[in-house]
């Protein structure tokens, strides 16, 4: 194929790719923006076996790169298909850190490829695609774990970490100049090992409810880092897709971020200026009033209005079919029933609007936040189900704390709060709520699609 | 490729990328987000391409990985991005699209 189809082809992706992110910009078009997508990078992909710049084909190594693509597809559409809706988070982050993972290798390989020859701003890019590859990698699997809670939720901040990642920052930077000026292999090791340091440096401070804008960072600098890997690569296809990402990315972290209510700068660096948590006195012994599913269906049985407030607990426990079953019910007795959705209620924007459609709940009943909010004082009963931090008056009461700013779910101006929780824990910030112990709130304990069970069967009997 | 040529592209994009994407509800951040990541996983052409170029088995065992790696970030993004939306679907008529911030 000549070097002019093969342009014209990536081109064609490349537009597919804009078509793609405008498609998905959209509910009704979303669908097929990502399928146009998908087939942009299948026909760069096919493509690329039919050019190569030395004239020679089939391509060297072939079976090794198909069998490696094959690999590669046996990982990841298994991952992909069989993910639970509520780990969905953390897989995202995962395939955004092999991407930077994949994209410094290739930058990588290149360095080693060219040598002495490379002229200085392939050098600088490659640089700059193994700092923020790496960085992105590594960090993309702290949020992982974090996610996955196989480690702690929490912002970790240990004494001097601000001097700690400052000074990470500064020798990578250092190394940088030293992979520039000398040329060398070491450097350029050293370089990705410092980076992947920082990566995981950056990401240990943040709190548990932002590291969704953090993986939309994080996917922002990956798409910067495949732009940089086309300029080492010479290939326009790789700027346009990368340098789009790069700036949808940065575009959409900044809406997350305006949605939770947080500054950009804030979430990134809060967590160095945070006062640590005063947890003293937030008591697990302190009263709670808790109640058997037949007070919660009884306070339902009678409420005009009840909005449901779903979160987290409500993905794990796979129980957004059951909720449904109950505001069916509640409708039928001629009750006004409404979902009040946090933005960021879940661990991702749209979690909880996209669990809930799965169970076929009418879009009119989902509320957004800012119409939901004035008609709390309406409301004869808010049903929290496994939410916690954004019904949190935390955020509106304690300066300080990690969630502090972040609008909430006004829920206790409703006249009964009713939480269906797991257990005491507190959510994934990890802040005390002090709803729990309010003389009108009643705390119905397990799994929720257990208890929203028993609800509904005490909710028939009546 | 001349630098003022790929200055260029480089800067239409960034322009093209803000605005795509600079009115979209919020339901939609998450798989938004989903999709330009399964994106960027088109660095699988230059995996492939740098591939090519290996001539030694340390170069040709890093492009395979990230190889590899691409090609998870590329196919199980889009594969998991149209599970996500899928969830959307049958309810074409949605009122939606203002009272969003």
């Amino acid at each position: 194929m000549s070097r002019f189809l093969y342009e014209l082809i990536g081109l064609s992706a490349g537009v597919m790719f804009i078509l793609a992110l405008k498609g998905l910009s959209h509910p009704r078009t979303a669908r097929r923006g990502n399928l146009l997508g998908a087939a942009g990078a299948t026909i760069a992909t096919v493509a690329v076996f039919f050019y190569s710049s030395d004239g020679e084909l089939p391509l060297n190594n072939l079976g090794w790169i198909l069998g490696a693509i094959v690999f590669g597809l046996i990982i990841g559409v298994p991952a992909a298909r069989r993910v639970q809706m509520t780990a969905m988070p953390q897989l995202v982050a995962l395939f955004n850190g092999v991407g930077g993972g994949a994209a410094a290798l290739v930058a990588i390989v290149e360095y080693l490829k060219l040598g002495q020859s490379a002229s200085t701003t392939v050098v600088i890019a490659t640089v700059f695609t193994v700092i923020v590859g790496s960085t992105s990698f590594s960090g993309s699997i702290v949020t992982f774990l974090k996610l996955q809670e196989l480690m702690t939720t929490r912002p970790v901040v240990f004494a001097g970490g601000r001097f700690v990642i400052a000074g990470t920052l500064l020798a990578t930077l250092g190394c940088a100049l030293w992979v520039v000026s000398s040329l060398g292999t070491t450097p350029l090791l050293v370089l990705a090992g410092l980076s992947l340091a920082f990566g995981i440096l950056f990401v240990l401070p943040v709190g548990g409810a932002d590291v969704p804008i953090v993986i939309s960072l994080l996917n922002a600098f990956t798409g910067l880092t495949v732009a940089a890997g086309g300029y080492v690569l010479d290939s326009t296809l790789l700027i346009i897709a990368g340098t789009l990402v790069g700036a949808s990315g940065t575009i959409l972290t900044r809406l997350m971020a305006e949605a939770m209510g947080r500054s950009l700068f804030g979430t990134l660096f809060g967590a160095f200026t945070a006062k640590p948590q005063d947890s003293s006195g937030a008591g697990e012994d302190r009263p709670v009033k808790s109640g058997s599913p037949d007070d919660v269906a009884i306070l339902l049985n009678y409420a005009r209005r009840v909005v449901i407030v779903p979160g987290f607990g409500l993905a794990v426990a796979q129980a957004q079919h059951t909720v449904r079953e109950l505001a069916d019910l509640l409708s039928a007795k001629g009750i006004d029933v409404a979902y009040g959705i946090h933005p960021v209620a879940g661990r991702m924007p749209g979690h909880m609007n996209v669990l809930l459609a799965e169970a076929n709940v009418p879009y009119e009943q989902l509320s957004e936040m800012d119409e939901v909010n004035p008609t709390f004082p309406q409301t004869d009963v808010a049903l929290i189900i496994g939410a916690n931090d954004v019904v949190n008056p935390a955020a509106k009461t304690t300066p300080g704390c990690p969630i502090y700013g972040m609008p909430i779910l006004d829920v206790a101006q409703a006249s009964n709060v009713i939480f269906l929780k797991r257990s005491m824990r507190p959510g994934f910030a990890g802040i005390e709520n002090e709803l729990l112990f309010d003389s009108k709130t009643t705390l119905l304990f397990g799994d929720a699609k257990a208890s929203l069970t028993k609800v509904v069967s005490a909710l028939k009997a009546l | 490729m001349e630098a003022m040529a790929i200055i260029s592209i480089f800067t239409l994009s960034i322009f093209v990328g803000f605005e795509v994407v600079s009115k979209v509800s919020s339901t939609l951040h998450t798989p938004l987000m989903s999709g330009a990541n399964a994106i960027h996983g088109v660095i699988l052409v230059g995996a492939i391409i740098v591939a090519d170029h290996s001539d030694n088995s340390l170069e040709l065992g890093l492009s395979l990985a990230a190889i590899v790696l691409a090609t998870i970030n590329m196919v199980g993004g889009f594969v998991v991005t149209d599970r996500m939306l899928e969830m959307f679907k049958g309810k074409g008529a949605k009122s939606k699209g203002s009272g969003d911030k």
